[in-house]
Protein backbone atom coordinates (compact mmCIF):
# COMPACT_ATOMS: atom_id res chain seq x y z
CA UNK A 1 0.00 0.00 0.00
CA UNK A 2 1.45 3.37 -0.55
CA UNK A 3 1.51 6.05 1.47
CA UNK A 4 -0.48 9.31 0.81
CA UNK A 5 1.26 12.18 -0.21
CA UNK A 6 1.53 15.06 2.67
CA UNK A 7 -0.99 17.50 1.86
CA UNK A 8 0.06 21.14 2.16
CA UNK A 9 -2.83 22.93 3.47
CA UNK A 10 -0.90 26.30 5.29
CA UNK A 11 -3.70 28.60 4.50
CA UNK A 12 -5.73 26.93 6.59
CA UNK A 13 -4.45 29.02 9.52
CA UNK A 14 -5.34 32.59 7.52
CA UNK A 15 -7.90 34.66 9.17
CA UNK A 16 -10.62 33.65 12.19
CA UNK A 17 -11.80 31.17 9.76
CA UNK A 18 -10.44 30.09 6.46
CA UNK A 19 -12.35 28.62 3.28
CA UNK A 20 -9.65 27.96 1.57
CA UNK A 21 -7.30 25.33 2.95
CA UNK A 22 -4.86 24.67 -0.08
CA UNK A 23 -2.92 27.36 -2.02
CA UNK A 24 0.17 27.88 -4.05
CA UNK A 25 0.75 30.64 -2.31
CA UNK A 26 0.64 29.01 0.92
CA UNK A 27 4.34 30.67 2.08
CA UNK A 28 2.01 33.93 2.78
CA UNK A 29 1.52 31.92 5.85
CA UNK A 30 4.75 31.37 6.87
CA UNK A 31 5.74 35.05 6.29
CA UNK A 32 2.91 36.00 8.41
CA UNK A 33 4.27 33.62 11.14
CA UNK A 34 7.31 35.95 10.99
CA UNK A 35 5.60 38.76 11.17
CA UNK A 36 5.80 39.82 7.44
CA UNK A 37 2.51 40.63 5.17
CA UNK A 38 3.63 39.97 1.56
CA UNK A 39 2.53 40.43 -1.84
CA UNK A 40 3.94 38.79 -5.52
CA UNK A 41 5.51 40.72 -8.05
CA UNK A 42 5.88 39.03 -11.37
CA UNK A 43 9.50 38.27 -12.75
CA UNK A 44 8.71 38.55 -16.34
CA UNK A 45 6.69 41.67 -16.63
CA UNK A 46 7.05 43.30 -13.11
CA UNK A 47 3.28 43.62 -12.04
CA UNK A 48 2.76 43.58 -8.48
CA UNK A 49 -0.22 41.39 -6.58
CA UNK A 50 -1.75 41.72 -3.52
CA UNK A 51 -3.09 39.88 -2.16
CA UNK A 52 -0.49 37.55 -3.65
CA UNK A 53 -0.93 35.65 -6.45
CA UNK A 54 1.45 32.74 -8.00
CA UNK A 55 0.17 33.08 -11.73
CA UNK A 56 0.71 35.72 -13.83
CA UNK A 57 -2.64 36.66 -15.87
CA UNK A 58 -0.72 39.60 -18.13
CA UNK A 59 1.90 37.59 -19.57
CA UNK A 60 0.59 33.85 -18.63
CA UNK A 61 3.39 32.35 -16.60
CA UNK A 62 3.91 31.52 -13.16
CA UNK A 63 7.10 32.93 -11.93
CA UNK A 64 7.22 35.27 -8.79
CA UNK A 65 9.14 36.95 -6.82
CA UNK A 66 7.60 38.36 -2.80
CA UNK A 67 7.74 42.07 -1.90
CA UNK A 68 6.86 43.05 1.94
CA UNK A 69 4.08 45.18 2.36
CA UNK A 70 6.01 47.89 4.55
CA UNK A 71 5.19 51.61 5.78
CA UNK A 72 1.95 53.58 5.91
CA UNK A 73 -1.22 53.71 3.36
CA UNK A 74 -3.74 55.64 3.56
CA UNK A 75 -7.47 54.68 4.99
CA UNK A 76 -9.81 54.70 1.76
CA UNK A 77 -12.81 53.25 3.94
CA UNK A 78 -14.03 50.86 6.63
CA UNK A 79 -17.20 49.94 8.83
CA UNK A 80 -17.50 49.01 12.10
CA UNK A 81 -20.17 45.61 11.89
CA UNK A 82 -22.87 45.36 13.82
CA UNK A 83 -23.92 41.66 13.51
CA UNK A 84 -21.15 39.31 11.61
CA UNK A 85 -21.91 35.97 10.11
CA UNK A 86 -22.17 33.18 12.44
CA UNK A 87 -18.47 31.77 12.43
CA UNK A 88 -17.24 35.74 13.25
CA UNK A 89 -19.45 36.36 15.97
CA UNK A 90 -16.59 35.87 18.84
CA UNK A 91 -14.73 38.37 17.11
CA UNK A 92 -17.36 41.27 17.94
CA UNK A 93 -17.00 44.50 17.44
CA UNK A 94 -14.26 44.25 14.82
CA UNK A 95 -13.66 46.81 11.43
CA UNK A 96 -13.35 46.11 8.37
CA UNK A 97 -11.50 48.54 6.07
CA UNK A 98 -9.01 48.98 2.72
CA UNK A 99 -5.65 50.64 3.09
CA UNK A 100 -3.98 52.10 -0.12
CA UNK A 101 -0.60 51.63 -0.51
CA UNK A 102 -0.63 53.24 -4.09
CA UNK A 103 0.38 50.69 -6.36
CA UNK A 104 -1.82 48.02 -4.62
CA UNK A 105 -4.51 48.11 -1.60
CA UNK A 106 -4.68 46.28 1.00
CA UNK A 107 -8.24 44.87 2.56
CA UNK A 108 -8.09 44.05 6.60
CA UNK A 109 -9.20 44.69 9.95
CA UNK A 110 -8.59 47.94 12.21
CA UNK A 111 -6.55 46.89 15.02
CA UNK A 112 -8.97 46.78 17.91
CA UNK A 113 -6.83 49.47 20.33
CA UNK A 114 -7.20 51.69 17.83
CA UNK A 115 -9.63 54.88 19.04
CA UNK A 116 -12.83 55.17 16.79
CA UNK A 117 -11.70 58.68 16.81
CA UNK A 118 -8.45 57.79 14.79
CA UNK A 119 -10.51 55.96 12.31
CA UNK A 120 -10.82 58.56 9.24
CA UNK A 121 -10.70 58.36 5.57
CA UNK A 122 -7.06 59.13 4.88
CA UNK A 123 -5.89 58.22 8.07
CA UNK A 124 -1.86 57.28 7.63
CA UNK A 125 -1.82 53.50 8.82
CA UNK A 126 0.32 50.42 8.62
CA UNK A 127 -0.32 46.97 8.53
CA UNK A 128 0.68 44.96 10.74
CA UNK A 129 0.89 40.82 11.24
CA UNK A 130 -1.71 39.87 14.05
CA UNK A 131 -2.57 36.43 16.36
CA UNK A 132 -5.83 35.59 16.40
CA UNK A 133 -7.27 32.31 18.97
CA UNK A 134 -6.37 28.69 18.05
CA UNK A 135 -3.01 29.79 16.01
CA UNK A 136 -4.79 31.39 13.17
CA UNK A 137 -3.41 34.62 11.93
CA UNK A 138 -4.64 37.87 9.81
CA UNK A 139 -3.14 41.11 9.86
CA UNK A 140 -4.57 44.46 10.65
CA UNK A 141 -4.46 48.29 10.27
CA UNK A 142 -2.41 49.96 13.29
CA UNK A 143 -1.85 54.04 13.56
CA UNK A 144 1.16 54.84 11.57
CA UNK B 1 -29.72 42.72 -34.64
CA UNK B 2 -32.56 41.11 -34.95
CA UNK B 3 -35.84 42.31 -32.56
CA UNK B 4 -36.18 40.71 -29.34
CA UNK B 5 -39.24 41.32 -26.50
CA UNK B 6 -40.47 40.36 -23.40
CA UNK B 7 -44.19 38.67 -24.10
CA UNK B 8 -45.14 37.08 -20.67
CA UNK B 9 -43.88 38.38 -17.38
CA UNK B 10 -44.91 37.24 -14.14
CA UNK B 11 -43.67 36.86 -10.24
CA UNK B 12 -45.09 35.21 -6.91
CA UNK B 13 -46.01 37.24 -3.70
CA UNK B 14 -42.12 37.93 -1.98
CA UNK B 15 -42.72 36.47 1.41
CA UNK B 16 -40.95 35.46 4.54
CA UNK B 17 -40.80 32.08 4.52
CA UNK B 18 -42.80 30.19 1.59
CA UNK B 19 -45.00 27.56 2.24
CA UNK B 20 -43.77 25.10 -0.27
CA UNK B 21 -40.48 24.03 -2.41
CA UNK B 22 -38.98 25.62 -4.39
CA UNK B 23 -40.59 23.80 -7.73
CA UNK B 24 -43.58 24.86 -6.67
CA UNK B 25 -42.66 28.24 -5.85
CA UNK B 26 -40.69 28.52 -9.60
CA UNK B 27 -44.74 27.46 -10.61
CA UNK B 28 -45.74 30.67 -9.46
CA UNK B 29 -43.76 32.85 -11.25
CA UNK B 30 -43.80 30.74 -14.51
CA UNK B 31 -47.43 29.92 -14.81
CA UNK B 32 -48.22 33.45 -14.40
CA UNK B 33 -45.75 34.80 -17.12
CA UNK B 34 -46.78 31.95 -19.52
CA UNK B 35 -50.80 33.04 -18.77
CA UNK B 36 -49.64 36.69 -19.60
CA UNK B 37 -48.18 35.19 -22.72
CA UNK B 38 -50.95 33.42 -23.49
CA UNK B 39 -48.55 30.16 -24.14
CA UNK B 40 -48.11 26.37 -22.87
CA UNK B 41 -45.33 24.83 -22.35
CA UNK B 42 -44.29 23.58 -25.22
CA UNK B 43 -44.85 27.08 -27.29
CA UNK B 44 -41.24 27.47 -25.13
CA UNK B 45 -38.07 26.51 -27.19
CA UNK B 46 -35.56 26.80 -24.26
CA UNK B 47 -35.86 28.00 -20.65
CA UNK B 48 -33.02 29.26 -18.22
CA UNK B 49 -33.29 29.18 -14.34
CA UNK B 50 -31.92 31.52 -12.24
CA UNK B 51 -30.72 31.40 -8.52
CA UNK B 52 -27.72 31.62 -6.05
CA UNK B 53 -26.50 29.02 -4.85
CA UNK B 54 -26.62 27.00 -1.26
CA UNK B 55 -29.68 28.24 0.05
CA UNK B 56 -31.63 25.24 -0.52
CA UNK B 57 -30.09 22.06 -1.16
CA UNK B 58 -31.12 20.78 -4.62
CA UNK B 59 -27.65 20.66 -6.86
CA UNK B 60 -28.70 21.55 -10.27
CA UNK B 61 -32.35 22.97 -10.16
CA UNK B 62 -32.66 23.72 -13.88
CA UNK B 63 -33.59 20.16 -14.99
CA UNK B 64 -35.87 19.66 -12.18
CA UNK B 65 -37.96 22.85 -13.13
CA UNK B 66 -37.80 22.18 -16.12
CA UNK B 67 -39.38 18.32 -15.35
CA UNK B 68 -42.02 19.96 -13.44
CA UNK B 69 -42.95 22.69 -15.31
CA UNK B 70 -43.63 20.41 -18.21
CA UNK B 71 -40.44 22.01 -20.21
CA UNK B 72 -38.65 18.54 -20.82
CA UNK B 73 -37.33 18.09 -23.75
CA UNK B 74 -36.06 21.38 -24.25
CA UNK B 75 -32.80 22.73 -23.62
CA UNK B 76 -32.47 24.00 -19.91
CA UNK B 77 -29.32 25.48 -17.72
CA UNK B 78 -28.80 27.39 -14.54
CA UNK B 79 -27.29 30.68 -14.99
CA UNK B 80 -25.81 32.58 -11.71
CA UNK B 81 -24.35 35.78 -11.03
CA UNK B 82 -25.26 36.98 -7.64
CA UNK B 83 -28.23 38.95 -7.24
CA UNK B 84 -28.30 39.51 -11.06
CA UNK B 85 -29.08 35.89 -11.74
CA UNK B 86 -31.98 36.81 -13.51
CA UNK B 87 -31.41 39.59 -15.63
CA UNK B 88 -28.49 37.71 -16.83
CA UNK B 89 -30.81 34.93 -17.49
CA UNK B 90 -32.38 37.87 -19.64
CA UNK B 91 -29.02 38.98 -21.48
CA UNK B 92 -28.61 34.80 -22.31
CA UNK B 93 -32.11 34.55 -23.15
CA UNK B 94 -32.00 37.46 -25.70
CA UNK B 95 -28.55 36.22 -26.70
CA UNK B 96 -30.41 32.61 -27.93
CA UNK B 97 -33.22 34.59 -29.46
CA UNK B 98 -31.01 37.21 -31.04
CA UNK B 99 -28.96 34.02 -32.72
CA UNK B 100 -31.83 33.10 -34.19
CA UNK B 101 -31.12 29.02 -32.07
CA UNK B 102 -34.55 29.83 -30.50
CA UNK B 103 -37.44 31.57 -31.09
CA UNK B 104 -39.14 31.85 -27.10
CA UNK B 105 -37.14 30.86 -23.92
CA UNK B 106 -38.70 30.93 -20.46
CA UNK B 107 -36.37 32.78 -17.94
CA UNK B 108 -37.05 31.41 -14.02
CA UNK B 109 -35.39 33.16 -11.12
CA UNK B 110 -36.36 32.01 -7.66
CA UNK B 111 -35.02 31.60 -4.66
CA UNK B 112 -35.85 30.44 -1.28
CA UNK B 113 -33.93 31.82 1.62
CA UNK B 114 -35.91 30.98 4.52
CA UNK B 115 -34.61 27.48 4.93
CA UNK B 116 -31.46 28.62 6.54
CA UNK B 117 -31.48 31.14 9.89
CA UNK B 118 -30.40 34.52 9.26
CA UNK B 119 -26.90 34.27 10.81
CA UNK B 120 -26.18 31.17 8.57
CA UNK B 121 -27.76 33.60 5.40
CA UNK B 122 -25.14 36.68 6.57
CA UNK B 123 -22.65 33.52 6.30
CA UNK B 124 -23.61 32.86 2.47
CA UNK B 125 -23.32 36.41 1.67
CA UNK B 126 -19.88 37.23 3.11
CA UNK B 127 -19.36 33.99 1.17
CA UNK B 128 -20.01 36.06 -2.21
CA UNK B 129 -17.21 37.97 -1.81
CA UNK B 130 -13.07 36.89 -2.16
CA UNK B 131 -13.79 33.69 0.32
CA UNK B 132 -9.57 33.33 -0.03
CA UNK B 133 -8.49 36.86 0.91
CA UNK B 134 -11.64 38.74 2.14
CA UNK B 135 -14.44 36.41 3.38
CA UNK B 136 -12.05 35.58 6.63
CA UNK B 137 -11.39 38.71 7.65
CA UNK B 138 -15.55 37.83 8.74
CA UNK B 139 -17.34 39.92 5.56
CA UNK B 140 -20.87 40.38 4.63
CA UNK B 141 -22.64 42.35 1.92
CA UNK B 142 -24.37 45.10 4.05
CA UNK B 143 -20.54 45.60 5.31
CA UNK B 144 -19.44 45.90 2.08
CA UNK B 145 -22.01 48.49 1.24
CA UNK B 146 -21.22 50.11 4.15
CA UNK B 147 -18.22 51.26 3.34
CA UNK B 148 -19.48 52.93 -0.13
CA UNK B 149 -21.88 54.81 1.98
CA UNK B 150 -18.85 55.78 4.54
CA UNK B 151 -16.84 56.75 1.54
CA UNK B 152 -20.22 58.82 -0.24
CA UNK B 153 -20.62 60.43 2.80
CA UNK B 154 -17.26 61.59 3.56
CA UNK B 155 -16.64 62.47 -0.19
CA UNK B 156 -20.30 64.52 -1.19
CA UNK B 157 -21.81 65.45 1.68
CA UNK B 158 -24.37 62.51 1.69
CA UNK B 159 -26.19 62.24 5.23
CA UNK B 160 -27.92 59.16 7.03
CA UNK B 161 -31.12 61.18 6.61
CA UNK B 162 -30.56 61.54 2.55
CA UNK B 163 -30.24 57.71 3.08
CA UNK B 164 -33.89 58.18 5.35
CA UNK B 165 -35.26 59.65 2.46
CA UNK B 166 -34.76 56.50 0.32
CA UNK B 167 -36.03 54.02 2.48
CA UNK B 168 -39.54 56.38 2.96
CA UNK B 169 -39.56 56.87 -0.51
CA UNK B 170 -39.84 52.57 -1.00
CA UNK B 171 -42.29 52.48 1.99
CA UNK B 172 -44.26 55.04 0.22
CA UNK B 173 -44.89 52.46 -2.88
CA UNK B 174 -44.46 48.95 -0.99
CA UNK B 175 -47.84 49.89 0.99
CA UNK B 176 -49.23 49.47 -2.69
CA UNK B 177 -47.89 46.45 -3.58
CA UNK B 178 -49.35 43.33 -2.74
CA UNK B 179 -46.20 41.82 -3.54
CA UNK B 180 -44.16 43.11 -1.36
CA UNK B 181 -42.89 41.45 1.93
CA UNK B 182 -42.72 45.00 3.73
CA UNK B 183 -45.95 46.75 3.33
CA UNK B 184 -46.05 48.97 6.82
CA UNK B 185 -45.21 52.66 6.24
CA UNK B 186 -41.83 54.10 7.35
CA UNK B 187 -41.19 57.99 8.54
CA UNK B 188 -38.51 59.71 8.77
CA UNK B 189 -39.49 60.35 12.40
CA UNK B 190 -38.94 56.35 12.79
CA UNK B 191 -35.08 57.22 12.08
CA UNK B 192 -35.07 60.05 14.48
CA UNK B 193 -35.95 57.80 17.31
CA UNK B 194 -33.01 55.74 18.75
CA UNK B 195 -35.23 53.63 20.11
CA UNK B 196 -37.05 52.69 16.87
CA UNK B 197 -35.83 49.08 15.02
CA UNK B 198 -35.37 51.31 12.14
CA UNK B 199 -31.69 52.72 14.00
CA UNK B 200 -30.57 49.23 14.79
CA UNK B 201 -26.78 49.12 13.86
CA UNK B 202 -26.05 46.74 11.09
CA UNK B 203 -22.19 48.15 9.79
CA UNK B 204 -21.75 51.23 10.48
CA UNK B 205 -23.37 54.11 8.82
CA UNK B 206 -25.87 51.73 7.63
CA UNK B 207 -29.05 50.61 9.69
CA UNK B 208 -31.50 48.27 10.37
CA UNK B 209 -33.97 50.57 7.80
CA UNK B 210 -31.30 51.00 5.10
CA UNK B 211 -31.27 47.32 4.17
CA UNK B 212 -33.99 45.21 2.22
CA UNK B 213 -34.67 42.06 3.80
CA UNK B 214 -33.90 38.41 2.68
CA UNK B 215 -37.44 36.64 1.18
CA UNK B 216 -38.64 33.80 -0.93
CA UNK B 217 -39.76 34.41 -4.18
CA UNK B 218 -40.16 33.46 -8.23
CA UNK B 219 -40.24 35.71 -11.16
CA UNK B 220 -40.15 34.43 -14.65
CA UNK B 221 -39.76 36.49 -18.27
CA UNK B 222 -40.92 34.87 -21.81
CA UNK B 223 -38.73 36.04 -24.11
CA UNK B 224 -39.47 36.08 -27.87
CA UNK B 225 -38.00 37.06 -31.22
CA UNK B 226 -40.07 39.64 -33.63
CA UNK B 227 -42.71 36.63 -35.50
CA UNK B 228 -43.46 34.97 -32.01
CA UNK B 229 -44.11 38.22 -30.41
CA UNK B 230 -46.17 38.79 -33.30
CA UNK B 231 -48.30 35.51 -32.77
CA UNK B 232 -48.92 35.56 -29.10
CA UNK B 233 -48.65 39.34 -27.87
CA UNK B 234 -50.65 42.73 -28.66
CA UNK B 235 -48.02 44.52 -26.35
CA UNK B 236 -44.79 43.23 -26.66
CA UNK B 237 -42.03 45.00 -24.87
CA UNK B 238 -38.68 45.11 -26.84
CA UNK B 239 -35.68 45.42 -25.51
CA UNK B 240 -33.95 48.34 -27.03
CA UNK B 241 -30.48 48.18 -25.21
CA UNK B 242 -28.29 45.77 -23.28
CA UNK B 243 -25.11 46.14 -21.41
CA UNK B 244 -23.09 44.02 -18.71
CA UNK B 245 -19.88 44.11 -16.88
CA UNK B 246 -17.28 42.88 -14.41
CA UNK B 247 -15.23 44.30 -11.77
CA UNK B 248 -12.90 42.57 -9.35
CA UNK B 249 -14.51 40.68 -6.84
CA UNK B 250 -11.89 42.38 -4.11
CA UNK B 251 -11.95 45.75 -3.20
CA UNK B 252 -8.33 46.08 -2.91
CA UNK B 253 -8.31 46.15 -6.87
CA UNK B 254 -10.79 48.57 -7.21
CA UNK B 255 -9.90 52.24 -7.21
CA UNK B 256 -13.81 53.23 -6.96
CA UNK B 257 -15.72 53.76 -3.69
CA UNK B 258 -17.95 55.90 -4.19
CA UNK B 259 -20.29 54.16 -6.99
CA UNK B 260 -20.62 50.56 -8.94
CA UNK B 261 -18.21 50.44 -12.24
CA UNK B 262 -20.16 48.29 -12.98
CA UNK B 263 -23.43 50.12 -13.30
CA UNK B 264 -21.82 52.62 -15.54
CA UNK B 265 -20.13 50.53 -18.18
CA UNK B 266 -23.09 48.60 -18.09
CA UNK B 267 -25.58 51.86 -18.50
CA UNK B 268 -22.78 53.01 -21.02
CA UNK B 269 -23.53 50.20 -23.12
CA UNK B 270 -27.33 49.94 -22.71
CA UNK B 271 -27.33 53.73 -23.77
CA UNK B 272 -25.55 53.68 -26.75
CA UNK B 273 -27.21 50.40 -27.42
CA UNK B 274 -30.76 52.13 -27.36
CA UNK B 275 -29.60 55.00 -28.91
CA UNK B 276 -31.00 57.03 -25.75
CA UNK B 277 -29.69 59.10 -22.78
CA UNK B 278 -30.96 59.39 -19.17
CA UNK B 279 -33.06 62.43 -19.76
CA UNK B 280 -34.94 59.85 -22.11
CA UNK B 281 -35.62 57.11 -19.33
CA UNK B 282 -39.06 57.60 -18.38
CA UNK B 283 -39.37 55.13 -15.34
CA UNK B 284 -36.54 52.95 -13.90
CA UNK B 285 -35.82 50.14 -11.27
CA UNK B 286 -32.41 50.14 -9.74
CA UNK B 287 -31.22 47.66 -7.67
CA UNK B 288 -31.77 49.06 -4.29
CA UNK B 289 -30.45 46.28 -1.97
CA UNK B 290 -29.57 48.78 0.35
CA UNK B 291 -30.87 52.73 0.52
CA UNK B 292 -26.87 53.73 -0.67
CA UNK B 293 -27.03 51.51 -3.49
CA UNK B 294 -30.03 53.45 -4.72
CA UNK B 295 -28.21 56.56 -4.12
CA UNK B 296 -25.30 55.40 -6.03
CA UNK B 297 -27.17 54.37 -8.94
CA UNK B 298 -29.01 57.76 -9.59
CA UNK B 299 -25.01 58.83 -10.30
CA UNK B 300 -24.12 56.10 -11.85
CA UNK B 301 -27.25 55.97 -14.19
CA UNK B 302 -26.55 59.82 -15.08
CA UNK B 303 -30.11 60.73 -13.70
CA UNK B 304 -28.17 63.13 -11.10
CA UNK B 305 -24.44 64.23 -11.27
CA UNK B 306 -21.56 62.86 -9.62
CA UNK B 307 -22.45 63.66 -6.04
CA UNK B 308 -25.67 65.21 -6.86
CA UNK B 309 -28.00 62.12 -6.10
CA UNK B 310 -29.11 63.28 -2.82
CA UNK B 311 -30.55 66.72 -4.60
CA UNK B 312 -32.73 64.28 -6.57
CA UNK B 313 -34.32 62.59 -3.83
CA UNK B 314 -34.29 65.70 -1.31
CA UNK B 315 -36.46 67.14 -4.05
CA UNK B 316 -38.79 64.09 -4.14
CA UNK B 317 -38.12 63.59 -8.54
CA UNK B 318 -37.42 59.55 -7.56
CA UNK B 319 -41.36 59.61 -6.87
CA UNK B 320 -43.71 58.58 -9.29
CA UNK B 321 -44.74 62.20 -10.34
CA UNK B 322 -41.27 63.11 -9.99
CA UNK B 323 -38.94 63.61 -13.13
CA UNK B 324 -37.51 60.31 -12.86
CA UNK B 325 -39.48 57.58 -11.27
CA UNK B 326 -37.23 55.25 -9.38
CA UNK B 327 -38.47 52.34 -7.94
CA UNK B 328 -42.33 52.75 -7.63
CA UNK B 329 -43.16 48.98 -6.99
CA UNK B 330 -41.33 49.37 -3.45
CA UNK B 331 -37.97 48.07 -4.87
CA UNK B 332 -36.00 45.62 -2.92
CA UNK B 333 -36.32 47.42 0.14
CA UNK B 334 -39.64 47.23 0.06
CA UNK B 335 -40.29 43.89 -2.05
CA UNK B 336 -37.62 41.75 0.07
CA UNK B 337 -34.44 40.44 -2.09
CA UNK B 338 -34.99 36.94 -3.34
CA UNK B 339 -31.83 36.76 -4.66
CA UNK B 340 -32.49 34.73 -8.01
CA UNK B 341 -35.69 36.52 -8.84
CA UNK B 342 -35.11 39.80 -8.12
CA UNK B 343 -33.76 40.76 -11.58
CA UNK B 344 -37.19 39.38 -13.15
CA UNK B 345 -39.58 41.21 -10.66
CA UNK B 346 -37.44 44.80 -11.78
CA UNK B 347 -38.22 43.97 -15.36
CA UNK B 348 -41.91 42.64 -14.84
CA UNK B 349 -42.63 45.91 -13.40
CA UNK B 350 -41.26 48.03 -16.13
CA UNK B 351 -42.90 45.47 -18.71
CA UNK B 352 -46.13 46.61 -17.09
CA UNK B 353 -45.57 50.11 -16.51
CA UNK B 354 -44.57 50.30 -20.47
CA UNK B 355 -47.30 48.44 -21.47
CA UNK B 356 -49.62 50.64 -19.39
CA UNK B 357 -50.83 48.20 -16.45
CA UNK B 358 -49.07 49.34 -13.54
CA UNK B 359 -52.26 50.12 -11.76
CA UNK B 360 -51.83 52.14 -8.55
CA UNK B 361 -48.21 52.97 -9.15
CA UNK B 362 -48.79 53.65 -13.08
CA UNK B 363 -46.39 56.63 -14.24
CA UNK B 364 -48.28 58.37 -17.31
CA UNK B 365 -47.78 57.09 -20.31
CA UNK B 366 -43.87 55.96 -20.10
CA UNK B 367 -42.10 55.12 -23.88
CA UNK B 368 -38.97 54.09 -22.56
CA UNK B 369 -37.94 51.77 -19.05
CA UNK B 370 -34.63 51.33 -17.37
CA UNK B 371 -33.80 48.33 -15.82
CA UNK B 372 -30.40 47.82 -13.05
CA UNK B 373 -29.84 44.64 -11.60
CA UNK B 374 -26.51 44.52 -9.60
CA UNK B 375 -24.83 41.19 -8.45
CA UNK B 376 -22.98 41.13 -4.66
CA UNK B 377 -21.32 44.64 -4.11
CA UNK B 378 -21.38 45.85 -8.15
CA UNK B 379 -19.24 42.20 -9.15
CA UNK B 380 -21.48 41.83 -11.96
CA UNK B 381 -23.83 44.38 -13.25
CA UNK B 382 -26.86 44.55 -15.87
CA UNK B 383 -28.26 47.65 -17.22
CA UNK B 384 -31.50 46.79 -19.85
CA UNK B 385 -33.72 49.62 -21.85
CA UNK B 386 -36.84 48.39 -22.53
CA UNK B 387 -39.31 50.25 -25.05
CA UNK B 388 -42.84 49.93 -26.53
Amino acid sequence: MGKKPDIDDRFKKFGTVSFTGISKTNDFIDYLEKGQVMGTRCKDCGASFFPPRADCCHCLTSNMDWFEVSGAGKLVSFSHLGFAPVAFKEDLPYCIALLDYGDFKVFGRIGGDVPNSEIKIGAEMKTVVNQLPGGQLNYVFEKA
Amino acid sequence: MSKVAVIGVGQSRFVRSYPGSIRELAFEGFSEAMQDAGMTPKDISASVICSAPEYDKQRSPAGVFAEYLGLNPQPTFYAESLCSSSSTGLRLAYSLVASGLHDSVAVIGFQKMSEISSSESQDLMGRGADIQWESPFGTMMPAYYAMYAQAHMQRHGTTPEDLSLIRVKSATYGQLNERAVYRKPVTLEMFADPENRMCGPVSSPLRVGDCCANADGSSCMIVANAETAKAFSAKPVWILGIGAASTSVNLASRDLFTGLTVAREAGRQAYEMAGVGPKDIDVAEVHDCFTIAEMMAYEDLGFAEEGQGKELIRARETYREGSIPVNVDGGLLSKGHPVGATGGSQIRTIVLQLRGEAGDIQVPDPQIGLVHNIGGVGLYGNVTIFGR
